[in-house]
C-alpha cells in the first residue's frame, strides 16, 4: 500500500481517538477529503519541480507511535538551549514527555495542543484561530490538519510577554517503530502588543527514517512582537516538510530565522500574510549543506495593504552533492500601495557537483510601490583567501572565514545572544574547522 | 634575504614577468618603480605565493630557500609580509579576532602554542598605538566600511603585528592624505631594523620622502631595466616614465 492509500485508511482509526463531536473534526473531516482528492505533491508541479516526495512515499512509515518512550535529559540536553532558562514544550515520537517539558499558565499560555482542543477555556481561541490562516489547498497542510491532535499551542493575551523564551522540540527515538511519521500541528497568538520568541527543532536520535510533516499558525496582532527560530539540523535520514503560516495585524513585528545545516530532505513552507498597515516581516536563513542533503525554501509574502515592509535575506553555501531551492513570492495587491519589498538570495557553491535553483517571483499590482530583489550564486573570492593566506592563515581555515563572514549579517537580528553563539557554534562545526577565537 | 633569479611569470600562458633578477640583504629598503601595467604588483603577488600566477622560468629564494611550490599561508610562515593595494574586506571578523587567528596560525605552523591571551592584548595595544589607532576601531569587522586610508593603516598595523623578515609594500601609499601618509611611513620606519627589509612598490616619488630607500628599481614590461640610489626616484618623478620607455627603446 503506498503512502497516501496508508493515510487515508488510517483516518478511521484516528476517528476513534479524537473527539468526533468537536467543531475541529468538521475540520479534519474536510481536510482529509482535500487530501485524498489530491495527494502528494509531485514535480509536475511548478512549486514542487526540485523537490521530489518520491522515495518518502515508497517508506513504510508507523502513522500512530507508541506511547512508551522515554528519554533522560542528560541524553539530550545538547540539544536544549541548555544555557539559558526556557520554557519547554518537549515531544517524543510525537507524544508530549512531561518530565521534559516547562509549560505555564501563569499570565500566558504555553502547554499543548492537545490540551487546547480538549478543555473548554480554550474552545474561544481554538474557534477564533485555529486553521483559519493555514491552506485549506494546499495537500500537505491538510493532510496534518486531517490528523491534527498534538504540538504547541502558545497564547499570549494582550501586552503580555512570557518571562523567557520558549523552546519546541521534537525527538524520535524510533526504538520501537521502523519508520516514524509525524505530523505535530502548533497554534501561537499573539494578542496586540504581546512579545514572543521561540525556538523550534526536530531532532531525530535514530537511524530509522524520519519524515515529519508540520504545520505552525501563528497569529501576529496589532503592535505585538514575535521572534520565531527554526533550527534544522537533523540527522541525514530525517526529513521535515515545515509548513508555517503568519497572519500579521497592523504595525506588528514578525521575524522568523530559518537554521539549515541538515536532515535528508527539508523543505519549508513560509507564507506572510499582512493583513493590517505598517507591518514588518521579516524572512532570513542561512543554509550549510554537504553531502546528499537537500533544502528547499518556498517563501511568500502577500502585501495587502499599504504601508507595509517586507525584508528576505537567504545565504547559501552548499557543498559535495548538495542541492537547494530558493523560490521567493511576493504579492503586492493594488491597494498596497507604499510596500517596500525587499528580497536578497546570495549563494556559494563549494563543490562542482552541488546545485542551487533560486527563483524571485514578483506579481505587483500597485503602482508606487519599492521591491527589489537579488540573487547570486558564486565561489569563493580568490582575492579574499589569498588576502587571509597571505596572513599565515590556511587555506581550509581561511575558506571557513570566508564563509562565515558570508553569513553572519544574517546572524545579526538573532536577538537571542545564548542562540546566537550556539548557531555560530553549529556553523564553524559544519564548516569543519576550529578557529583560532571564538565565533 | 631575498634572492630572484631570471624570474618569469604570468597567467595562462600570458608572460607579465620576463626575466627580473633582484637582491635585497637584511637591513635594506628596496623601491620598485614603474608606470601602470609593468609588472608591480604582480612580482609583489608571486612573491607572496598567488596561485593565479605561474613560474615558468627563474627562482625565488627566501633565506636561501627556494620558494617554489610553497603556498601563500607557508610563505607567511617564513617571514613574507604583503601589504595589499585593495585589502579585502571580511564582515563579521573584528580585527582583533583576524589578528589572533593569523598570529596564532603562524605559531602553530611553527610548533609553539597560542600566544597567551594577555601578552596578544599587550602587543595589540603597542602596537596599535605605534599606527595611531583607536581601540574602538579594532572591535570593527576588518576593513568593512574602513576608509583608504584606514585600511593601509590597518594593513601596516598587520605587518607591525606579524613581525614580517621581507615586508612588501604594494601601492601603500595610494589614496593616502599627507597625514595618513606620515602615519604609515613612521610605522614602517620603527619596524625597520638590521635584521629585516622591505620592499616598497609606488608609483610616485612622494612616499619615498618619507621611507627612504637604499636602492630604486625601475620596472618596465616585466623587466628591471634601470636600477640606483634613491636619486633615480627623484629623477623619474622630474622626467616621467616616458624618459625610460624612451631609453629602453633606444
Amino acid at each position: 500500500m503506498d503512502l497516501k492509500d496508508k493515510l487515508i485508511s488510517s483516518f478511521l482509526a484516528f476517528e476513534n481517538n479524537v473527539d468526533v463531536d468537536h467543531p475541529v473534526h468538521d475540520i479534519r473531516s474536510e481536510a482529509i477529503k482535500n487530501f485524498e482528492s489530491k495527494g502528494f505533491p509531485n514535480r509536475k508541479q511548478e512549486a514542487w519541480k526540485y523537490t521530489s516526495l518520491n522515495s518518502l512515499q515508497k517508506t513504510n512509515f508507523s502513522i500512530f507511535p507508541k506511547e512508551v518512550n522515554a528519554l533522560e535529559y542528560k541524553e539530550v540536553k545538547k540539544y536544549f538551549l541548555h544555557e539559558v532558562d526556557t520554557f519547554k514544550i518537549v515531544f517524543i515520537d510525537g507524544v508530549y514527555s512531561s518530565f521534559l517539558s516547562e509549560t505555564t499558565h501563569d499570565g500566558v499560555d504555553i502547554c499543548l495542543m492537545s490540551a487546547a482542543l480538549s478543555k473548554p477555556v480554550y474552545k474561544k481561541v481554538i474557534d477564533e484561530y485555529f486553521n483559519k490562516i493555514a491552506s485549506k489547498e494546499e495537500s500537505l497542510t491538510t493532510l496534518n490538519t486531517a490528523f491534527s491532535k498534538e504540538g504547541a499551542f502558545i497564547f499570549i493575551p494582550k501586552g503580555k510577554m512570557p518571562i523567557k523564551p520558549v523552546e519546541i522540540l521534537h525527538f524520535t527515538t524510533g526504538t520501537t517503530e521502523a519508520s516514524l511519521l509525524l505530523q505535530p500541528r502548533n497554534l501561537i497568538v499573539a494578542e496586540e502588543k504581546a512579545e514572543l520568541q521561540v525556538i523550534e527543532r526536530h531532532q531525530s536520535l535514530t537511524k530509522n527514517e524520519v519524515l515529519t510533516n508540520c504545520v505552525t499558525e501563528i497569529f501576529a496582532a496589532k503592535n505585538s512582537i514575535v521572534d520565531y527560530y527554526k533550527v534544522q539540523n537533523d540527522l541525514d535520514n530525517a526529513s521535515l516538510i515545515d509548513n508555517t503560516y503568519i497572519d500579521q495585524k497592523d504595525s506588528s513585528v514578525v521575524k522568523i530565522h530559518t537554521f539549515s545545516f541538515g536532515g535528508k530532505l527539508t523543505r519549508n513552507n513560509l507564507n506572510f500574510y499582512q493583513n493590517g498597515e505598517r507591518i514588518d516581516s521579516t524572512m532570513k536563513g542561512v543554509t550549510i549543506l554537504g553531502k546528499k542533503q537537500h533544502v528547499d525554501h518556498h517563501t511568500l509574502v502577500h502585501h495587502k495593504e499599504p504601508n507595509c515592509e517586507s525584508h528576505q535575506d537567504y545565504k547559501g553555501i552548499y557543498g559535495d552533492k548538495s542541492t537547494g531551492v530558493f523560490n521567493g513570492k511576493i504579492i503586492v495587491d493594488k491597494v498596497a500601495q507604499k510596500t517596500n519589498a525587499f528580497q536578497q538570495n546570495n549563494n556559494i557553491l563549494i563543490s562542482d557537483k552541488a546545485t542551487i535553483n533560486t527563483k524571485p517571483q514578483l506579481e505587483i499590482f500597485a503602482d508606487d510601490v519599492k521591491c527589489s530583489h537579488g540573487c547570486t550564486i558564486g565561489q569563493l573570492d580568490e582575492e579574499a583567501l589569498f588576502y587571509l593566506q597571505s596572513r599565515g592563515i590556511p587555506k581550509k581555515e581561511a575558506a571557513a572565514l570566508l564563509m562565515y563572514a558570508f553569513a553572519n549579517n544574517v546572524l545579526e537580528s538573532v536577538r537571542i545572544p545564548e542562540l546566537k553563539r550556539r548557531i555560530n557554534t553549529l556553523i564553524a562545526k559544519k564548516l569543519g574547522v576550529e578557529l583560532g577565537f571564538n565565533l | 634575504m631575498l634572492k630572484i633569479k631570471n624570474l618569469h611569470a604570468g597567467v595562462e600562458g600570458n608572460e607579465i614577468l620576463n626575466g627580473i633578477d633582484l637582491e635585497v640583504k637584511a637591513g635594506e629598503v628596496h623601491a620598485i618603480m614603474g608606470p601602470n601595467g609593468s609588472g608591480k604588483s604582480t612580482l609583489a603577488a608571486v612573491i607572496a605565493g598567488k596561485e593565479e600566477f605561474e613560474v615558468t622560468e627563474g627562482t625565488i629564494e627566501l633565506e636561501g630557500e627556494d620558494l617554489d611550490e610553497t603556498s601563500p599561508e607557508e610563505r607567511a610562515h617564513k617571514g613574507v609580509f604583503l601589504s595589499f593595494q585593495y585589502p579585502v574586506e571580511i564582515p563579521g571578523v573584528s580585527v582583533t579576532n583576524f589578528m589572533k587567528t593569523a598570529i596564532n596560525e603562524s605559531r602553530k605552523a611553527r610548533g609553539l602554542e597560542d600566544m597567551p591571551a594577555n601578552i596578544m592584548l599587550k602587543l595589540i595595544r603597542e602596537k596599535s598605538e605605534l599606527l595611531e589607532i583607536d581601540r574602538k576601531f579594532l572591535s570593527r569587522s576588518l576593513n568593512e566600511g574602513f576608509s583608504g586610508g584606514e585600511k593601509k593603516r590597518n594593513e601596516i598595523f598587520q605587518m607591525a603585528m606579524l613581525e614580517p623578515k621581507l615586508a612588501i609594500l604594494d601601492e601603500t601609499d595610494s589614496g593616502l592624505d599627507i597625514d595618513a601618509l606620515r602615519i604609515v611611513a613612521n610605522g614602517v620606519n620603527k619596524l625597520k631594523s638590521q635584521e629585516n627589509a622591505v620592499i616598497v612598490i609606488t608609483h610616485y616619488q612622494r612616499l619615498l620622502d618619507y621611507i627612504v630607500p637604499d636602492f630604486v628599481h625601475v620596472l618596465h614590461e616585466g623587466k628591471i631595466v634601470k636600477s640606483g640610489t634613491k636619486d633615480l626616484a627623484l629623477e623619474l618623478e622630474e622626467k616621467g616614465y616616458d624618459w625610460i620607455k624612451n631609453e629602453t627603446l633606444v
